[in-house]
C-alpha cells in the first residue's frame, strides 16, 4: 500500500518494494530465503494492485470529472451488458491464478520443516519466552531487559529510552548461521505468538500443543521482534531477540551453556537454610512476580497485595497451591523449578511485613506437584 | 397474547381487554400518535420509531466506542506508558471492538432496514411489530452490561474483541458480563433478522418480485440470512467459554483435553460472515445512492444480486484466513488462501458495476453521493489490502500487526460507516421533512475523508515494519506514524460531533422544508410525503405506481 495514494505510479511500486526495505516504512531487511520470497511476492502483488488501482481509479475519476451534470453531461440510460459482466468476472479470476501460483509455492516451502539441524523449543510464558535447546540439553528464559523506569512515564518523563527500547532481552536466542533451525512453539499459559519479521516466520505458541516453523539465517547479526498474539497485561513487553552467530561460535557457546547448566542446576534434594532460601526467593520474585504484585508486594489494580494477604499469611499449602495452579488472573507457575517455587514462597512469607515462620523445601514442592 | 402487550393499553379507560383489538383496528391512524413522551418509545411498535431508536442507540455507541479509540490513540501518541496501565489499555481495545461491531455498526444497519424497508417495499410496517420492539430494547441492557463491566473488580474483558481462550478464561467477572452482553446482542440480532427476512419475503408491493426489489432490500435479505446462520454460532462459542470458566468443562482448556484453537475456528466461522454482515448492507446503500445521483439506473442489477449472494456463500468458506499463523497443515493453508482470493472476484464485480453506473451519467455530488464515492474509493483500497493479506505467506508477516488494523478500518470505517453517513444524509429529508445544509454536509465529508486517511493510512506502514496490534507501548522506530495516526484520530473524532450538529440542525428545520422526492429517485420511499407520516402504505401502492418506479430503474 506504500505509495499508492501518493503516486499511483504503477511502475514505481514494485521497485519501491525492493529499494526501500529498512524496517521503518516496509518489511525489515529479509535475512532468510523465505523472507526474500515473501518480499518478492508482496512486491509482485503490489505491482498487480497498482495496475488495477490506476485502471479502476482512472476510469472512475475520468467519469467523475467528465460525466457531471454541472458540465452539462446528460445521462445515457444503458444498464446491462452480459459481455462486460463475464469479462470482468473472468479477467480478475485469471489475475488471481497468476498471484496464487507463486504464493502456493512459498506456502509449501514454509511448511517444510524436515531435515532441521538444530531444534529449539520456544515456550511462551506470561510474559517472557523460554528457549530449550533440545539437542543439547539446556535451556533458559529470555525476558525484557528494558528497565521499568524507561517504560513508565505516568508522572514524569521517566528515564531516557535506549536505542533498543522494548526490543532488548536478558538473554537472546542464539542460532548458527546458514543452518536450518526448527522452532517448536508451545505455551505455559495462554496463546502467544513467536515470530521474527526479518526471517519471515511467525508461529502461534499454543498451550497443550506443539507447533513448528523453521528458518535458515543468511547472515550473522542480531535481529529483533515481538510477541504478536495478545497474551494479557504485558503482551507488549515480551520481545524476541535472535543472535545469529558463526557455526564455530555457536559450538563454543553451546559448550559454555552446557557447563553452566550443569553447575547451576539446583540439587533437588538439597535442604536449604532459611536465609539462603529467602535470598534466592527475592531473585525469583523480582524476575517473575514483581511485574504484577510490585517489588514491595503492594499489588495494584486487579493484582492483589501480598503484604498482609490472607494467602501469604495463611496455611502454606494454600499458598503453594495458588502458585502452582494459578487462579483467575494469576497464572500457574508450573514452569518454575521446585527450588524456585520453594524459595519464592518462603520469601513472600517473610517479606513485605509478613511475619510467618514456616518455610518450604524443594521436596515439598515436588510432592505437591503430584 | 396480544392484549396486554398492545401499545394502546395506556390510552385510557375502556381501551383494554377484548375491545382493545377492535379499537386498535379501526383507530389505526391516530391510535399510536396519542402515545407520547417515554411511552411512545418504550412501547414503540412502529417501524419508523424503532428505526429511529436503533439509529440513535447506534450513534451513542459510536461515540462511546470512539472515545475508547481516542483513549487508545492518546496512549499511543508517544512511546512509554503515559495514561493507562497496560491492563486498562487492553480493556479499551476490547470494548472498543465489541461496542463498535455489535453496538454501532450492526444496529445502525438494522435501524436503516427498519426505517426504510417497509417504505421501499410498500409495506405498512415490519412483519413482527412487537418482536421488533423487543429486539431493540434488548440492546440498551446489553450496552449497559458492557459499560458496567469497566467498573467491576478486575475490570472489563481484556482479551480483544475475539475473546480468545485461554486468555479470556483468566479474567474476572467483566468477562462474564461481556458474555451475557453478547448473548443479548445475539438474541436481538436473530429476532431482528427474522423480522427483516419475513418482511422482505412476504410484504412486497404487488408487482415487485424479488428480482425487482431495490438493491438495498437484496443486501438486507442476504445479510440477515447470514446473521441467522452465524449469530447462534457465536452464542455457542461464548457459552462454551462461560462453562469453561465456571462449570468445569474443558472445551478450550488443554489440561482437560480441550483445544484452545477450537474456539478460534468457531469464532471465525461466525466472524467472517460477520464481516459481510457489516459490509453487504453498505453495498446496498451505495447501490441506492449512486444511481440516484448519476441519474442512471444501476448497471448490472442481476450480476449485483449474484455477486452479493456469492460473497455471502464464500464468506462461510474462508474463516481460517484469520488463523494463518496458528499452524494449520499446508493443504488447509492453501485451501483457505485460494477461497479468500476468490472473494475478490464478486467484490470486484460490484465495484465495476458501480463505476459502470457512474459512467456516462449526469452526476452531481451532494453529500450522500460524496460519501458513496468516498466509500467506493476507500473500500477498494481496503479490498486491495485484503488481497495482500489473503496471500498466506505475506500474511505471515502481516498477521496481528497494524497492517490488519489498517485493513479492517478501511473496510469498516470508510466502508460501513461512510455508507451509513451517506444513508443518513440521503434519507434525512424523508425522516425529518427538512433539508440538511449541503455546505455543512460537504464539510463533514471532506473533514472525515482527510482525517480518516491521516489516521489509518500510516498504519499500513507500521504493520509492514512489524508493529504488533494491541500493544500499549512500542519500540522507538514506530513513533512518527503513531503520532500522525493519533492526531488524525482526534481530528476525525471531532468531525463526528459536527455530524451530530448537522443532524440536530436538520431536525430543527435545517435549511428549509424538504419536498417528497428531493433527489428525484424512482424508489417507493420517495412516493410518500416528507416527513414520512407515522403510518405509510396502509394500503399497498397500486401496481401502476410500482411499475412506474420499476421502469425508471430499468427493472421492467
Amino acid at each position: 500500500m506504500r505509495f499508492s495514494r501518493v503516486c499511483a505510479l504503477a511502475a514505481l511500486l514494485p521497485a519501491c518494494s525492493f529499494a526501500n526495505i529498512n524496517g521503518r516504512y516496509n518489511f525489515q531487511t529479509p535475512q532468510t530465503l523465505i523472507a526474500h520470497d515473501i518480499n518478492n511476492l508482496h512486491a509482485w502483488i503490489m505491482g498487480v494492485i497498482a495496475v488495477i488501482f490506476v485502471a479502476v481509479f482512472g476510469v472512475m475519476f475520468y467519469s467523475i470529472f467528465k460525466h457531471r451534470k454541472s458540465s452539462g453531461h446528460s445521462a445515457r440510460h444503458f444498464h446491462e451488458n452480459t459481455t462486460v459482466e463475464v469479462l470482468w468476472t473472468l479477467i480478475p479470476a485469471l489475475i488471481l491464478v497468476v498471484m496464487a501460483w507463486p504464493a502456493a509455492k512459498v506456502v509449501l516451502a514454509q511448511k517444510d520443516t524436515r531435515d532441521a539441524e538444530v531444534t529449539i523449543k520456544a515456550t511462551g510464558y506470561q510474559w517472557f519466552w523460554g528457549y530449550d535447546y533440545l539437542d543439547y540439553g539446556f535451556g533458559y528464559k529470555s525476558k525484557l531487559a528494558t528497565p521499568r523506569e524507561q517504560i513508565e512515564n505516568y508522572k514524569d518523563q521517566g528515564q531516557a529510552k535506549g536505542e533498543h527500547y522494548l526490543l532488548e532481552v536478558t538473554e537472546p536466542l542464539v542460532v548458527p548461521v546458514g543452518t536450518k533451525v526448527r522452532i517448536l512453539t508451545t505455551s505455559n499459559d495462554v496463546i502467544h505468538s513467536w515470530g521474527m519479521p526479518a526471517f519471515g516466520v511467525k508461529q502461534d505458541a499454543i498451550p497443550g500443543f506443539i507447533r513448528d516453523t523453521w528458518f535458515k539465517a543468511d547472515r550473522v547479526g542480531t535481529f529483533r521482534g515481538q510477541c504478536v498474539e495478545l497474551c494479557g497485561r504485558d503482551h507488549g513487553f515480551m520481545p524476541i531477540v535472535i543472535n545469529v552467530v558463526a557455526k564455530n561460535d555457536f559450538k563454543t557457546w553451546v559448550d559454555k551453556k552446557q557447563k553452566e547448566a550443569k553447575a547451576a542446576a539446583d540439587d533437588p534434594n538439597k535442604v536449604w537454610k532459611l536465609d539462603e532460601l529467602i535470598a534466592r526467593g527475592k531473585t525469583v520474585y523480582d524476575a517473575n512476580c514483581a511485574a504484577c504484585h510490585k517489588a514491595d508486594g503492594a499489588g495494584g489494580g486487579p493484582f492483589p497485595a501480598l503484604a498482609g494477604s490472607k494467602i501469604a499469611n495463611g496455611p502454606i499449602a494454600g499458598h503453594l497451591g495458588i502458585v502452582l495452579h494459578g487462579k483467575g488472573a494469576m497464572p500457574a507457575w508450573q514452569g518454575l523449578s521446585d527450588t524456585e517455587i520453594a524459595a519464592v514462597i518462603t520469601y513472600e512469607r517473610h517479606s513485605f511485613g509478613n511475619k510467618m515462620t514456616d518455610m518450604l523445601q524443594p521436596k515439598d514442592v515436588k510432592a505437591a506437584r503430584k | 397474547m396480544s392484549t396486554t402487550a398492545n401499545p394502546t393499553i395506556d390510552l385510557g379507560p375502556g381501551a383494554h381487554g377484548g375491545a382493545d383489538h377492535h379499537d386498535h383496528a379501526h383507530d389505526h391512524d391516530h391510535g399510536h400518535h396519542t402515545l407520547t413522551g417515554w411511552r411512545r418509545w418504550v412501547y414503540a411498535t412502529n417501524h419508523k420509531d424503532i428505526g429511529t431508536l436503533y439509529l440513535w442507540f447506534s450513534f451513542s455507541m459510536f461515540i462511546t466506542g470512539g472515545l475508547m479509540a481516542l483513549g487508545i490513540r492518546a496512549e499511543l501518541f508517544t512511546p512509554g506508558l503515559q495514561f493507562w496501565q497496560p491492563e486498562f489499555f487492553n480493556q479499551l481495545t476490547t470494548l472498543h471492538g465489541v461496542i463498535m461491531v455489535f453496538g454501532a455498526i450492526m444496529p445502525a444497519f438494522t435501524g436503516l432496514a427498519n426505517w426504510m424497508l417497509p417504505l421501499m417495499l410498500g409495506a405498512p410496517d415490519m412483519a413482527f411489530a412487537r418482536m421488533n420492539n423487543w429486539s431493540f430494547w434488548l440492546l440498551p441492557p446489553a450496552a449497559a452490561l458492557l459499560i458496567i463491566s469497566l467498573f467491576v473488580p478486575g475490570g472489563a474483558a481484556a482479551g480483544g474483541w475475539t475473546l480468545y481462550p485461554p486468555l479470556s478464561l483468566q479474567f474476572g467477572m467483566g468477562m462474564d458480563l461481556a458474555i451475557f452482553a453478547i448473548h443479548l446482542l445475539g438474541i436481538s440480532s436473530i429476532m431482528g433478522s427474522i423480522n427483516i427476512i419475513t418482511t422482505i419475503l412476504n410484504m412486497r408491493a404487488p408487482g415487485m418480485t424479488l428480482m425487482k426489489m431495490p438493491m438495498f432490500a437484496w443486501t438486507a435479505l442476504i445479510t440477515n440470512y447470514l446473521l441467522v446462520a452465524v449469530a447462534p454460532v457465536l452464542a455457542g462459542a461464548v457459552t462454551m467459554l462461560l462453562t469453561d470458566r465456571h462449570f468445569g468443562t474443558h472445551f478450550f482448556k488443554a489440561v482437560g483435553g480441550g483445544d484452545p484453537v477450537l474456539f478460534q475456528h468457531i469464532f471465525w466461522f461466525f466472524g467472517h460472515p460477520e464481516v459481510y454482515i457489516m459490509a453487504l448492507p453498505a453495498f446496498g446503500v451505495v447501490s441506492q445512492i449512486i444511481p440516484t445521483f448519476a441519474r442512471k439506473p444501476l448497471f448490472g442489477y442481476h450480476s449485483m444480486v449474484y455477486a452479493t449472494a456469492s460473497i455471502a456463500i464464500l464468506s462461510f468458506m474462508v474463516w481460517a484466513h484469520h488463523m494463518f499463523s496458528v499452524g494449520m497443515p499446508a493443504t488447509a493453508q492453501l485451501f483457505f488462501m485460494f477461497m479468500t482470493m476468490l472473494i475478490a472476484v464478486p467484490t470486484g464485480v460490484k465495484v465495476f458495476n458501480w463505476i459502470a453506473t457512474m459512467w456516462q451519467g449526469s452526476m452531481s455530488f451532494e453529500t450522500p453521493m460524496l460519501f458513496a464515492v468516498g466509500f467506493v474509493c476507500l473500500f477498494t483500497v481496503g479490498g486491495f489490502s485484503g488481497l495482500v493479506l489473503s496471500i498466506a505467506p505475506v500474511d505471515t508477516q502481516m498477521h496481528d500487526t497494524y497492517y490488519v488494523v489498517a485493513h479492517f478500518h478501511y473496510v469498516l470505517v470508510a466502508g460501513a460507516l461512510f455508507s451509513l453517513f451517506g444513508a443518513v444524509y440521503y434519507w434525512l429529508p424523508k425522516w425529518t421533512g427538512n433539508m440538511y445544509s449541503e455546505r455543512a454536509g460537504k464539510f463533514h465529508f471532506w473533514w472525515s475523508m482527510v482525517w480518516f486517511n491521516v489516521t489509518f493510512f500510516p498504519m499500513h506502514f507500521l504493520g509492514l515494519a512489524g508493529m504488533p496490534r494491541r500493544i500499549p507501548d512500542y519500540p522507538l522506530q514506530f513513533t512518527d506514524f503513531n503520532a500522525i495516526a493519533t492526531v488524525g484520530a482526534f481530528c476525525f473524532g471531532l468531525g463526528q460531533l459536527f455530524f451530530l450538529y448537522n443532524v440536530i440542525h436538520t431536525i430543527r428545520g435545517g435549511v428549509g422544508k424538504a419536498p417528497a422526492n428531493p433527489w428525484d429517485s424512482p424508489t417507493l420511499e420517495w412516493e410518500v410525503p416528507s416527513p414520512a407520516p407515522h403510518h405509510t402504505w396502509e394500503t399497498p401502492p397500486d401496481e401502476a405506481l410500482v411499475k412506474k418506479g420499476l421502469v425508471a430503474q430499468a427493472l421492467e
